[in-house]
Protein backbone atom coordinates (compact mmCIF):
# COMPACT_ATOMS: atom_id res chain seq x y z
CA UNK A 1 0.00 0.00 0.00
CA UNK A 2 1.53 3.29 -0.72
CA UNK A 3 2.45 5.36 2.63
CA UNK A 4 -0.26 8.26 3.23
CA UNK A 5 -0.13 11.20 1.75
CA UNK A 6 0.25 14.58 4.15
CA UNK A 7 -2.50 16.24 4.53
CA UNK A 8 -2.47 19.43 2.05
CA UNK A 9 -4.64 21.14 4.53
CA UNK A 10 -1.50 21.02 6.96
CA UNK A 11 1.61 22.64 6.69
CA UNK A 12 4.95 23.02 8.89
CA UNK A 13 7.46 25.96 9.22
CA UNK A 14 10.57 25.76 10.62
CA UNK A 15 11.03 29.06 12.60
CA UNK A 16 14.76 29.23 12.49
CA UNK A 17 15.25 33.20 10.93
CA UNK A 18 13.72 36.08 10.95
CA UNK A 19 12.56 35.31 7.23
CA UNK A 20 10.93 32.23 8.91
CA UNK A 21 8.48 34.91 10.47
CA UNK A 22 7.24 36.53 6.99
CA UNK A 23 7.06 32.85 6.01
CA UNK A 24 4.56 31.61 8.97
CA UNK A 25 3.00 35.14 7.62
CA UNK A 26 2.31 34.03 4.40
CA UNK A 27 1.34 30.66 5.25
CA UNK A 28 -1.30 31.54 7.89
CA UNK A 29 -2.55 33.79 5.58
CA UNK A 30 -3.30 31.80 2.42
CA UNK A 31 -5.06 29.29 4.77
CA UNK A 32 -7.01 32.04 6.01
CA UNK A 33 -8.39 33.46 3.00
CA UNK A 34 -8.77 29.70 1.50
CA UNK A 35 -10.79 28.79 4.19
CA UNK A 36 -12.84 31.51 4.03
CA UNK A 37 -12.27 34.45 6.64
CA UNK A 38 -13.15 38.16 6.18
CA UNK A 39 -10.68 40.05 5.93
CA UNK A 40 -10.44 41.51 9.35
CA UNK A 41 -10.38 37.99 10.74
CA UNK A 42 -7.48 37.21 8.00
CA UNK A 43 -5.55 39.94 9.31
CA UNK A 44 -6.24 39.24 13.34
CA UNK A 45 -4.93 35.61 12.76
CA UNK A 46 -1.97 36.52 10.82
CA UNK A 47 -0.93 39.08 13.52
CA UNK A 48 -1.23 36.66 16.27
CA UNK A 49 0.52 34.04 14.20
CA UNK A 50 3.51 36.66 13.89
CA UNK A 51 3.94 37.57 17.06
CA UNK A 52 3.80 33.80 18.49
CA UNK A 53 6.37 33.42 16.05
CA UNK A 54 8.83 35.69 17.24
CA UNK A 55 8.44 34.61 20.63
CA UNK A 56 8.94 30.92 19.61
CA UNK A 57 12.12 32.37 17.45
CA UNK A 58 13.96 35.01 20.43
CA UNK A 59 12.99 33.45 23.29
CA UNK A 60 12.41 29.88 22.57
CA UNK A 61 15.24 29.48 20.33
CA UNK A 62 13.59 28.71 17.09
CA UNK A 63 10.81 25.60 16.48
CA UNK A 64 8.29 25.02 14.66
CA UNK A 65 4.97 26.48 13.18
CA UNK A 66 2.00 23.59 12.04
CA UNK A 67 -0.45 25.76 10.40
CA UNK A 68 -4.06 23.49 9.47
CA UNK A 69 -7.43 24.21 7.94
CA UNK A 70 -9.80 23.32 10.24
CA UNK A 71 -12.94 21.77 8.40
CA UNK A 72 -16.16 20.37 10.87
CA UNK A 73 -19.61 20.33 10.79
CA UNK A 74 -19.61 23.45 13.02
CA UNK A 75 -17.19 25.53 12.00
CA UNK A 76 -14.21 26.79 9.59
CA UNK A 77 -11.12 28.27 10.27
CA UNK A 78 -7.21 28.29 10.55
CA UNK A 79 -5.23 26.69 14.14
CA UNK A 80 -1.75 27.27 14.29
CA UNK A 81 0.70 25.27 17.03
CA UNK A 82 3.83 27.00 18.09
CA UNK A 83 6.00 24.44 19.58
CA UNK A 84 9.36 25.41 20.77
CA UNK A 85 12.30 23.68 23.29
CA UNK A 86 13.45 26.66 24.69
CA UNK A 87 13.52 27.88 28.82
CA UNK A 88 9.68 27.74 29.11
CA UNK A 89 8.27 30.52 30.90
CA UNK A 90 8.02 30.28 34.90
CA UNK A 91 4.72 32.27 35.20
CA UNK A 92 2.20 32.12 32.31
CA UNK A 93 -0.27 34.28 33.48
CA UNK A 94 2.59 37.25 34.33
CA UNK A 95 3.83 36.41 30.56
CA UNK A 96 0.29 37.70 28.93
CA UNK A 97 -0.47 40.74 30.62
CA UNK A 98 -0.03 43.84 28.53
CA UNK A 99 3.19 45.75 29.37
CA UNK A 100 4.97 42.40 30.74
CA UNK A 101 8.89 41.62 28.98
CA UNK A 102 12.20 40.19 29.72
CA UNK A 103 13.31 41.24 26.19
CA UNK A 104 13.46 44.32 24.42
CA UNK A 105 9.61 44.37 23.08
CA UNK A 106 6.47 45.87 24.74
CA UNK A 107 4.94 42.94 26.26
CA UNK A 108 2.44 42.97 23.73
CA UNK A 109 2.41 40.03 21.87
CA UNK A 110 1.64 36.51 23.77
CA UNK A 111 -2.08 38.52 25.54
CA UNK A 112 -2.31 40.39 22.21
CA UNK A 113 -2.01 37.03 20.19
CA UNK A 114 -4.71 35.28 22.84
CA UNK A 115 -7.19 38.26 22.05
CA UNK A 116 -6.97 38.61 18.76
CA UNK A 117 -7.51 34.70 18.69
CA UNK A 118 -10.58 33.12 18.98
CA UNK A 119 -9.30 29.64 21.01
CA UNK A 120 -5.81 29.89 23.07
CA UNK A 121 -4.15 27.54 24.77
CA UNK A 122 -0.72 27.98 26.07
CA UNK A 123 1.28 25.71 27.83
CA UNK A 124 4.98 25.77 29.28
CA UNK A 125 7.38 23.74 31.09
CA UNK A 126 10.49 25.42 32.54
CA UNK A 127 13.56 23.94 31.11
CA UNK A 128 11.58 21.81 27.94
CA UNK A 129 9.82 24.17 26.15
CA UNK A 130 6.43 26.33 25.06
CA UNK A 131 3.34 25.31 23.20
CA UNK A 132 0.64 28.08 22.27
CA UNK A 133 -2.00 26.81 19.90
CA UNK A 134 -4.32 28.99 18.32
CA UNK A 135 -7.11 29.40 16.28
CA UNK A 136 -9.76 31.69 14.39
CA UNK A 137 -12.99 30.40 12.58
CA UNK A 138 -16.29 32.07 11.17
CA UNK B 1 20.64 43.38 1.33
CA UNK B 2 16.55 44.43 0.49
CA UNK B 3 16.22 48.57 1.71
CA UNK B 4 13.44 50.41 1.33
CA UNK B 5 13.95 53.68 -0.43
CA UNK B 6 13.60 57.25 0.35
CA UNK B 7 12.59 59.77 -1.71
CA UNK B 8 12.92 63.66 -0.69
CA UNK B 9 10.08 65.45 -2.21
CA UNK B 10 10.41 69.44 -0.73
CA UNK B 11 11.25 69.69 2.40
CA UNK B 12 9.85 66.29 3.67
CA UNK B 13 11.02 62.82 3.26
CA UNK B 14 8.87 59.76 1.71
CA UNK B 15 8.68 56.28 2.17
CA UNK B 16 6.33 54.01 0.88
CA UNK B 17 6.56 50.62 2.38
CA UNK B 18 5.47 48.05 -0.36
CA UNK B 19 6.73 44.42 0.47
CA UNK B 20 5.57 42.27 3.97
CA UNK B 21 8.14 43.42 6.17
CA UNK B 22 11.15 41.65 7.73
CA UNK B 23 12.27 42.69 10.95
CA UNK B 24 16.07 43.14 9.13
CA UNK B 25 14.89 45.60 6.37
CA UNK B 26 12.60 47.87 9.28
CA UNK B 27 15.49 48.23 11.68
CA UNK B 28 17.67 49.23 8.66
CA UNK B 29 15.01 51.78 7.51
CA UNK B 30 14.87 53.03 11.33
CA UNK B 31 18.75 53.71 10.53
CA UNK B 32 18.57 55.01 7.18
CA UNK B 33 15.71 57.72 7.86
CA UNK B 34 17.89 58.85 10.54
CA UNK B 35 21.10 59.46 8.47
CA UNK B 36 18.43 60.80 5.98
CA UNK B 37 16.66 63.50 8.44
CA UNK B 38 19.84 64.78 9.45
CA UNK B 39 22.08 64.69 5.80
CA UNK B 40 18.95 66.73 3.95
CA UNK B 41 17.78 68.78 7.15
CA UNK B 42 14.11 67.63 6.16
CA UNK B 43 11.52 68.70 8.79
CA UNK B 44 8.71 66.20 7.49
CA UNK B 45 8.58 62.02 7.14
CA UNK B 46 5.31 60.60 5.79
CA UNK B 47 5.75 56.90 5.51
CA UNK B 48 3.24 55.00 3.31
CA UNK B 49 1.60 51.80 4.76
CA UNK B 50 -1.05 51.49 2.45
CA UNK B 51 0.65 48.41 1.11
CA UNK B 52 1.15 46.57 4.54
CA UNK B 53 -1.68 43.78 5.22
CA UNK B 54 -0.34 43.47 8.85
CA UNK B 55 1.26 45.69 11.33
CA UNK B 56 2.42 43.55 14.19
CA UNK B 57 4.24 44.61 17.40
CA UNK B 58 7.65 44.85 15.84
CA UNK B 59 6.39 46.98 13.01
CA UNK B 60 4.58 49.21 15.01
CA UNK B 61 7.66 49.45 17.92
CA UNK B 62 9.64 50.50 14.56
CA UNK B 63 6.91 52.92 13.45
CA UNK B 64 6.91 54.35 17.08
CA UNK B 65 11.00 54.77 17.36
CA UNK B 66 11.12 56.60 13.87
CA UNK B 67 8.37 58.81 15.29
CA UNK B 68 10.55 59.60 18.27
CA UNK B 69 13.93 59.89 16.48
CA UNK B 70 12.72 62.18 14.01
CA UNK B 71 11.25 64.63 16.50
CA UNK B 72 14.27 64.38 18.01
CA UNK B 73 15.92 65.62 14.80
CA UNK B 74 13.47 68.03 14.50
CA UNK B 75 10.96 66.49 12.21
CA UNK B 76 8.01 65.22 12.04
CA UNK B 77 6.58 61.92 11.18
CA UNK B 78 3.03 61.44 9.67
CA UNK B 79 2.08 58.07 9.17
CA UNK B 80 -0.86 57.35 6.03
CA UNK B 81 -2.64 54.68 4.40
CA UNK B 82 -2.92 52.19 7.35
CA UNK B 83 -5.93 49.85 6.19
CA UNK B 84 -8.93 49.36 8.41
CA UNK B 85 -8.52 46.16 8.77
CA UNK B 86 -4.97 47.19 10.56
CA UNK B 87 -6.39 49.61 12.44
CA UNK B 88 -8.71 47.54 13.73
CA UNK B 89 -6.09 44.47 14.93
CA UNK B 90 -3.98 47.32 16.27
CA UNK B 91 -6.71 48.50 18.57
CA UNK B 92 -7.21 44.74 19.77
CA UNK B 93 -3.52 43.89 19.85
CA UNK B 94 -2.93 46.65 22.44
CA UNK B 95 -0.41 48.83 20.18
CA UNK B 96 -1.51 52.50 20.53
CA UNK B 97 1.53 53.78 18.50
CA UNK B 98 2.53 56.48 20.75
CA UNK B 99 3.46 59.53 19.39
CA UNK B 100 3.15 58.77 15.68
CA UNK B 101 0.70 60.55 13.67
CA UNK B 102 -1.57 59.55 11.40
CA UNK B 103 -3.31 60.92 8.44
CA UNK B 104 -5.77 58.41 5.90
CA UNK B 105 -3.60 59.24 3.04
CA UNK B 106 -0.12 60.71 1.51
CA UNK B 107 -2.39 63.77 0.26
CA UNK B 108 -3.61 64.65 3.84
CA UNK B 109 -0.39 63.67 5.30
CA UNK B 110 1.74 66.07 3.25
CA UNK B 111 -1.06 68.64 3.74
CA UNK B 112 0.20 68.46 7.95
CA UNK B 113 3.50 68.42 6.78
CA UNK B 114 3.51 71.65 5.10
CA UNK B 115 1.28 72.90 7.68
CA UNK B 116 4.49 72.55 9.90
CA UNK B 117 6.66 74.24 7.83
CA UNK B 118 4.53 77.17 7.19
CA UNK B 119 4.53 77.51 11.16
CA UNK B 120 8.47 77.38 10.54
CA UNK B 121 7.97 80.09 8.28
CA UNK B 122 9.49 77.67 5.69
CA UNK B 123 8.08 76.60 2.18
CA UNK B 124 7.96 73.70 0.81
CA UNK B 125 11.18 74.51 -1.33
CA UNK B 126 13.54 74.49 2.24
CA UNK B 127 14.55 77.66 2.06
CA UNK B 128 13.26 80.72 4.39
CA UNK B 129 9.81 81.81 3.74
CA UNK B 130 9.62 85.30 1.55
CA UNK B 131 8.97 88.34 3.32
N1 LIG C 1 8.18 30.81 23.49
C1 LIG C 1 8.60 31.43 24.62
N2 LIG C 1 9.58 30.86 25.38
C2 LIG C 1 10.02 31.47 26.51
N3 LIG C 1 9.54 32.64 26.97
C3 LIG C 1 8.56 33.25 26.26
C4 LIG C 1 8.05 32.68 25.06
N4 LIG C 1 7.08 33.50 24.57
C5 LIG C 1 7.01 34.54 25.44
N5 LIG C 1 7.89 34.40 26.45
C6 LIG C 1 8.07 35.32 27.60
O1 LIG C 1 6.91 36.09 27.76
C7 LIG C 1 7.22 37.50 27.73
C8 LIG C 1 6.06 38.26 27.13
O2 LIG C 1 5.92 37.94 25.75
P1 LIG C 1 5.21 38.99 24.78
O3 LIG C 1 5.21 38.44 23.41
O4 LIG C 1 3.90 39.38 25.38
O5 LIG C 1 6.15 40.28 24.90
P2 LIG C 1 7.57 40.56 24.25
O6 LIG C 1 7.87 39.55 23.19
O7 LIG C 1 8.55 40.68 25.35
O8 LIG C 1 7.34 41.98 23.55
P3 LIG C 1 6.51 42.27 22.20
O9 LIG C 1 5.81 41.02 21.82
O10 LIG C 1 5.58 43.37 22.56
O11 LIG C 1 7.53 42.68 21.20
C9 LIG C 1 8.51 37.57 26.95
O12 LIG C 1 9.25 38.74 27.25
C10 LIG C 1 9.22 36.30 27.41
O13 LIG C 1 9.82 36.47 28.66
MG1 LIG D 1 6.53 39.02 21.70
Amino acid sequence: MAPPKPDPGVQAIAIRTGDDIVRVRQAVRGSAVEVGLSLVDQTKIVTAASELARNTLDYGGGGLATIEIVRDATRRGVRIRFEDAGPGIADVELALKPGYTTGRGMGLGLGGARRLSSEFSIASEIGKGTRVVIARGK
Amino acid sequence: MERIPILKIGAALVVTIQVDMHDRVAMTLQEDLSTSIVASGAKGVLIDISALEIVDSFIGRTLANIASISRVLDAETVVVGMRPAVAITLVELGLALPGVRTALNAERGMALIRQRLAALGLTDGDGPAEA
